[in-house]
């Protein structure tokens, strides 16, 4: 029965011998994804559910406050997060996309420093986030003087995210065809304007989609802030890039650690403001690529 | 491919129009090879950030004490820096969650790449990318306060702790399912219908076809998948530390609560530690460590792909 999904051919033919095995294999394929997605369910289930009480305007025009959960709220959170995001995007994006054109349209991949360039880049992508916020501590805030402020956060979220820009921009350059700059260049057009005029307007939808999921990324990123003292109640909003701040899902994370009860569920109603705006982030991901993903 | 012919394209071009050099063309190169240049410096700073304080710890604190005992408490009184506890803790979590994410993933891709329709692809393949999106701390806080008490109410002969290695272990299993299953699923998505077409041919069916020809083919893809796996999962410091512990006790059970590296990083370096202290270089150690590892795991990763990778036409 199930078998019949599958392409006709030569497939009906083969299964014929062992219906039983054949069938036992696909369903636990799929109950293998399907816990998976259950799961994902229950997550979502779990924290709406929970945080249901708290969700309310309070959430986010109130200040987070230790002594009265039950009016605390998050806002400090979400504007520090915003900081974050706006000010990655500003330095992340630019720098990676640049980086992803040099890579996939000058760089002579026989050369050893365009050999090194990628494999650091391919190499930093597995770092894990709390050496970054090593990174941050070490040199941004301390060697640099950036002290634990929004531009010493927004830097280290930006060397975070970079290899993940830098790896799916390269990918929708790439999958520009060749014979669009073919035809640039015939008309006479330099490298450049070749790049600037029609390579990169053409891979915009693809370089958008990896650019969203980075900053997803980015907003959903707690440990690295650990390290940069943001851990604190932070009771305002950040006033500029020197301001000291705090993140959403840090903010979270200092509510988890506290025992009362009404903390929890304060955490879980910020969890699903947190899951919301990322959920939006990847459906309009989503939607771009589906909109305008091209065949060439 | 389409870089190299694009670059002797251009160079065919540019030697006809002119033989002078373009100063603009030659200013954008500079700026975007300058751009790329910022990820090696990314890897030196970190280098940098790393190294000093940690050739500091090793003047006060001896190779033979850090590797050699398995007491670990650099924040108390007296200190002591075996780190051997946190790299057991390490491991231990890392291994649960290979154990619940390889064969959940491996089965979710042979199912969207062999198995499912487009359209089923179209739609499972998203959410499955909405998972990998949910940030750590989310993944903690439904450990801590969703899966530990459900665990100790059906299993209580676990005896679980309130944190626990078992919890943060089937999190983080949870957290790489998606990184196993996209990277596997282009391996398999790779691997030419030839391939399967001649299988079907030879009279197998599909679960062989899946099993024997589609997975072997795509191995190398599929190796390096894991590895990478491995390596976020071993470097994963929210879930841990949220529904893992930071208690360092030098112990197998994964109901205990114990600490992994990056939990103790976050821990001291949250505060608890102050500047300049011999706690405070023991993050740098510990950090240099979980670095030199998840390196050694990336290097053998791309060495898998490079040695195993099987070329078709």
């Amino acid at each position: 029965m199930a078998i019949l999904t599958t392409p006709r051919s030569a497939v009906q033919l083969a299964s014929k011998g062992r219906p039983l095995k054949e069938h036992l294999f696909r369903i636990a394929l799929l109950t293998s994804l399907a816990i998976a997605l259950i799961f994902l369910a229950m997550l979502l289930i779990y924290v709406v559910n929970k945080g249901w009480p708290r969700l309310n305007s309070m959430l986010w025009e109130n200040q987070p406050s230790i002594r009265r959960p039950e009016t605390s709220g998050i806002q400090s959170g979400i504007f520090g997060t915003l900081w974050i995001i706006g000010l990655t995007a500003l330095m992340a994006l630019p720098t990676g996309i640049l980086a992803a054109v040099y890579l996939e349209e000058y760089a002579d991949k026989t050369k050893w420093y365009n050999k090194l360039i990628e494999l650091n880049i391919s190499n930093l992508a597995a770092v894990p986030s709390i050496v970054y916020g090593i990174l941050g501590l070490g040199i941004i805030a301390r060697w640099l003087q950036f002290g634990f402020t929004v531009m010493t956060g927004a830097v280290t979220i930006s060397l975070l995210v970079l290899p993940i820009v830098i790896i799916s921009a390269r990918e929708a350059i790439r999958a520009v065809p060749p014979s669009i700059r073919e035809g640039s260049l015939a008309l006479g057009a330099t490298q450049w304007q070749t790049i600037y005029r029609q390579v990169l307007p053409a891979s915009i939808p693809g370089i958008a989609t990896g650019s969203i999921l980075a900053l997803s990324r980015a907003i959903g990123e707690a440990a690295p802030f650990l390290m940069l003292g943001a851990a604190t109640l932070v009771r305002f909003n950040p006033e500029g890039v020197w301001s000291s701040f705090t993140v959403l899902p840090l903010q979270i994370y200092s509510f988890i650690t506290r025992p009362q009860a009404e903390f929890s569920v304060l955490a879980a109603a910020a969890i699903v403001i947190l899951l919301a705006i990322l959920l939006l982030m990847n459906s309009v991901a989503i939607w771009l690529r589906n909109r305008y993903q091209k065949r060439w | 491919m389409s870089v190299k012919q694009s670059t002797t394209a251009s160079g065919a071009a540019r030697s006809l129009a002119r033989s002078r050099p373009r100063y603009g063309e030659v200013a954008v190169k500079v700026v975007l090879l300058a751009a790329a240049l910022v990820s090696v410096a990314t890897t030196i700073g970190i280098v940098f950030a790393l190294v000093e304080p940690t050739i500091e710890f090793f003047g006060s604190v001896s190779i033979a004490e850090f590797f050699g005992s398995t007491s670990w408490g650099p924040l108390f009184n007296p200190p002591a820096f075996g780190v051997w506890p946190l790299i057991v803790a390490t491991l231990e979590i890392t291994l649960i969650a290979v154990v619940v994410a390889v064969p959940l993933g491996l089965a979710a891709a042979i199912y969207l790449s062999e198995y499912a329709s487009a359209r089923t692809r179209k739609i499972f393949k998203p959410v499955l990318e909405v998972l990998a999106g949910v940030p750590t701390v989310v993944f903690g806080f439904f450990a801590l306060t969703f899966v530990t008490p459900l665990l100790r109410d059906l299993l209580p002969f676990l005896n679980l702790e309130a944190k626990n290695a078992l919890s943060a272990g089937l999190l983080v299993g949870v957290m790489i399912i998606p990184i196993v299953a996209s990277l596997s699923e282009d391996a398999m998505a790779a691997v030419p219908n030839g391939l399967r077409e001649g299988s079907y041919a030879l009279g197998a069916s599909k679960m062989i076809t899946s099993v024997r020809v589609v997975v072997p083919a795509a191995f190398s893809g599929i190796v390096a998948a894991v590895i990478l796996a491995i390596s976020r999962a071993a470097g994963e410091t929210m879930i841990v530390a949220i529904a893992g512990g930071f208690k360092s006790v030098f112990t197998l059970y994964p109901g205990d609560e114990m600490a992994t590296m990056a939990a103790f990083i976050a821990q001291a370096g949250s505060g608890d530690a102050s500047v300049g202290s011999i706690a405070y270089k023991t993050i740098f150690a510990v950090g240099s460590l979980l670095f030199v590892l998840t390196f050694a795991m990336n290097y053998l990763s791309a060495r898998m792909v490079q040695k195993y990778r099987e070329v078709y036409d």
